[in-house]
């Protein structure tokens, strides 16, 4: 089991780094009032956030992405999330084939 | 047992509702599997021994900034270069933490500090979903938390170990099984046209900083212009969906 010193060292920086960030939102919505223009933008939150990591994969890799994104969400208006997820996977496997 | 049967008991039970948690990260959990397994390999190939791999998982537990880490890995170790990198790569959870962190009620504050080392991507989407429904518990979170830390670390130390005998994800739509997740739960959130707007001015930002800036630059501005647009839009005092839906 070899550990090295400088490895490990960078490992709590990173740690340090990650931990600061997934607490400091927290802690400032904990102290601020959440009302008008700041309460708008955090029910945001979700939807940027999500759309920003899968827009470039979902828009711009290729015409199999985006076509079982289409199928994913027409999946999701009528079935469970899981019987979607599967259909999106299945959908860009098959495609993938297709198109190359 | 159904879902639907497995929801209801759910409710107000530490044990039932941790299983919960579980069972409904359990697709993100096997769809992480491969992705584990590749960080583990290419950790090997820099030279990285199982435990510094394994290590490197339970501390960090952030997949897209571990990727970067591995990829930059030389001698002497660029240490600031990494950290750097590290705190860039997940600006986004300033955000993420943000939005979570009214919905964490039930959470004592030990409970939420402890949480928060956890609030990876794909733990964050579930549990607002869940917050959604008004029932996002700690027994819950951590039962979202707990087997998909244990998972990431065993099978990145596992790919370590096996070297580089592993397929490519894509092969096989594992790494497509995030986005179907993420675009599931997006459509879960859209609850009216308003919706519309942080969607299209993230989509279109990110999409321009994907083309124009190196890394992953493009997840946090995309989230920063989305959530910006939706602010800007909101009419000050009568914060918005509340009176919509």
């Amino acid at each position: 089991m070899r550990i090295d010193l400088a490895t490990l060292a960078t490992w709590v920086g990173m740690m340090l780094a990650t931990y600061s960030s997934r607490v400091a939102g927290f802690w400032f919505v904990q102290r601020f009032p959440i009302r008008g223009r700041l309460k708008a933008g955090l029910e945001a939150v979700p939807l940027a956030v999500l759309t920003a990591l899968i827009a470039p994969t979902v828009l711009a890799t290729g015409p199999a992405e985006t076509l079982a994104g289409l199928v994913t969400l027409l999946l999701a208006w009528r079935l469970p999330v899981l019987a979607a997820v599967i259909g999106g996977v299945a959908a860009v496997v098959l495609l993938r084939n297709f198109m190359g | 047992m159904s879902t639907a049967e497995v929801a209801k008991r759910a409710e107000g039970n530490w044990r039932d509702d941790f299983l919960f948690g579980a069972w409904q990260m359990a697709p993100l959990l096997l769809a992480g599997i491969p992705f584990a397994l590749i960080l583990g390999t290419t950790a090997a190939a820099k030279g990285l021994s199982p435990a510094e791999t394994g290590l490197m998982s339970a501390f960090v537990f952030a997949g897209s900034a571990q990727f970067i880490a591995a990829g930059l890995w030389t001698h002497p170790i660029p240490i600031f270069v990494v950290i750097a990198t590290t705190w860039m790569v997940n600006l986004r959870h300033l955000l993420m933490s943000a939005s979570i962190g009214p919905q964490m009620g039930r959470f004592s504050r030990r409970q939420s500090y402890f949480g928060l080392f956890f609030l990876a991507d794909e733990i964050w989407a579930v549990a607002l979903r869940r917050a959604a429904e008004g029932k996002l518990t700690p027994a819950y979170y951590f039962g979202q938390s707990l087997p998909f830390w244990v998972s990431w670390v065993f099978w990145s130390t596992t790919g370590n170990i096996l070297g580089s005998t592993i397929a490519d994800p894509s092969r096989y739509g594992f790494d497509y099984a995030f986005v179907a997740v993420f675009l599931v739960i997006l459509f879960g959130f859209c609850r009216n046209r308003a919706s519309l707007i942080p969607i299209v001015v993230s989509a279109a930002t990110a999409l321009i900083a994907w083309k124009l800036l190196p890394s992953v630059w493009y997840i946090f501005i995309g989230g920063i212009a989305g959530t910006v647009a939706a602010a800007l839009i909101a009419k000050p005092e009568t914060a918005w969906p509340d009176d919509a839906h």
